[in-house]
């Protein structure tokens, strides 16, 4: 148990960097979305990660059973709205892609600065 | 025993993002992003977060996949692999890397009860929610009541982008406009000649939208709420919409209802708080909706959860027929 006691806060930040590294170094559009998709999922991580409570359990009060342990609700309150947020904002993304694509016909970076150069 | 559990899927979730930014095939990464959600959503549940996994579990693995697949449709399957800086851009990573975590090392360990977060409102909520609100559920009850605010600013984030994306999507198309030989959502499309996935899907697409509605109305009692309902019930149209076509699926649930279901939730939700003023509370402050606060609370909870409901169903459904009508109308 005190072994694994930061493992998850390592995936965090392995998982936020390999997103980072879509966003950074690839130049396709939907691949960096992607990378940002997956650098929001590690965020959820983070703070998911954070509620947990030994020997707690999902934060439902039951009528009748004391002495329950709770994880804490409010880093779950935080994240489930940002999922859906986060999809909400990732479609605004890829409907910029999709008007990229039309407008240039590309939808790789380099490309379409070489394009603007052009013009 | 539950901690291997747990180890080992994490380090699934680390090896499949690797895998999502190392193929350079578009569909196989949209795919495995879906993977990617699924078992997020499964260590949301071991870490006790059982409403934020049905949440993950609903958009991630579902409706993200079918939007970018939508995206994919309408722009390129394959990405050419020009990347410059690479080794620039890894050194950066790497050494990001390891400062972060250096400085997990002054985080607290997993699961300490003694961690900041949750010594300061934390046990308030969990204390309170019995006596001022009566509900089980206490993230709902911190969702829909006590940070009230944050959920109806949250609400109208995806009544923006919802907008924003029709904006975007419903204007005029650009020269290089037609679908040069993509597929993905037109191979969907064809689905309704295939039988397998036709009777399956007939036979669940009543069970997940009955679902939906249980998820919504059950919100106060177990997992579930307006966001994840709005989220099922929009999943089970859009597979609909797959096996059927686009157009059966705009005669079932027209556009206008969509556009309706998104505003008027939005509304649903600001009015609740508005009759809190006019009934001498503050503005989203149920307790005064009647006689009863603890009755009042609960009355405006179940509301406020239907418009929430309304508006995240509205929303991403209209953001899936954004996508499929541009390809369509070639």
């Amino acid at each position: 148990m005190e072994l694994f006691g930061l493992y998850n806060y390592w995936v965090f930040t392995v998982v936020l960097m390999i997103g980072f590294y879509a966003v950074i170094a690839k130049g396709n559009l939907i691949k960096k979305l992607i990378g940002l998709s997956i650098f929001q999922s590690a965020v959820f991580l983070l703070y998911i990660t954070m509620d947990k409570v030994d020997g707690g359990t999902a934060p439902i009060v039951q009528k009748g059973v004391t002495d329950q342990v709770f994880s804490n609700p409010l880093p779950q309150v935080l994240i489930l709205t940002a999922i859906v947020v986060g999809i909400s904002t990732t479609a605004l993304g890829l409907a910029i892609v999709v008007r990229i694509k039309e407008a240039y016909g590309t939808i790789e970076e380099q490309e379409v600065q070489s394009l603007d150069r052009d013009q | 025993m539950v901690i291997l559990f747990a180890v080992f899927l994490l380090t699934l979730l680390v090896l499949t993002a690797v895998a999502i930014v190392r193929t350079d095939n578009l569909f196989v990464a949209v795919m495995l992003t879906g993977i990617f959600s699924l078992l997020m959503a499964a260590n949301f549940f071991i870490l006790d977060a059982a409403d934020v996994a049905l949440t993950e579990a609903a958009i991630g693995a579902g409706i993200t996949t079918v939007l970018f697949l939508g995206a994919l449709a309408l722009t390129a399957e394959y990405e050419k692999s020009i990347s410059t800086g690479r080794w620039l851009s890894l050194g950066v990573v790497a050494v990001t890397t390891l400062i972060l975590i250096y400085a997990t090392f002054d985080k607290p360990r997993l699961g300490d009860p003694q961690a900041p977060v949750h010594l300061h409102v934390a046990p308030w909520y969990l204390e309170q929610t019995p006596q001022l609100i009566d509900i089980p559920n206490v993230v709902t009850a911190v969702l829909g009541s006590f940070r009230g605010y944050d959920t109806l600013g949250e609400l109208n984030v995806i009544l923006t982008a919802c907008i924003g994306v029709l904006f975007i999507l419903g204007g005029r198309r650009g020269q290089y406009s037609p679908s040069d030989g993509t597929k993905s959502l037109s191979t969907i499309h064809s689905l309704r000649h295939h039988l397998i996935p036709k009777i399956v899907g007939h036979f669940l697409i009543p069970f997940i939208i009955l679902f939906g509605f249980y998820i919504q109305f059950h919100g106060e009692y177990g997992p579930g709420g307006g966001f994840q309902a709005g989220a099922i019930v929009a999943a089970g149209i859009i597979l609909y919409a797959l096996l059927e076509g686009e157009a059966q699926a705009l005669r079932a649930v027209p556009r206008s209802a969509l556009m309706g279901m998104v505003v008027g939730g939005a509304m649903l939700y600001g009015a609740v708080g508005i009759a809190g003023i006019a009934l001498g509370g503050n503005f989203l402050d149920y307790s005064v909706l009647t006689d009863n606060p603890v009755a009042g609370q609960q009355i405006g909870i179940l509301i406020i959860e239907l418009g929430v409901g309304l508006t995240v169903c509205g929303a991403l459904l209209l953001i899936f027929h954004a996508f499929a009508a541009r390809e369509e109308t070639d």
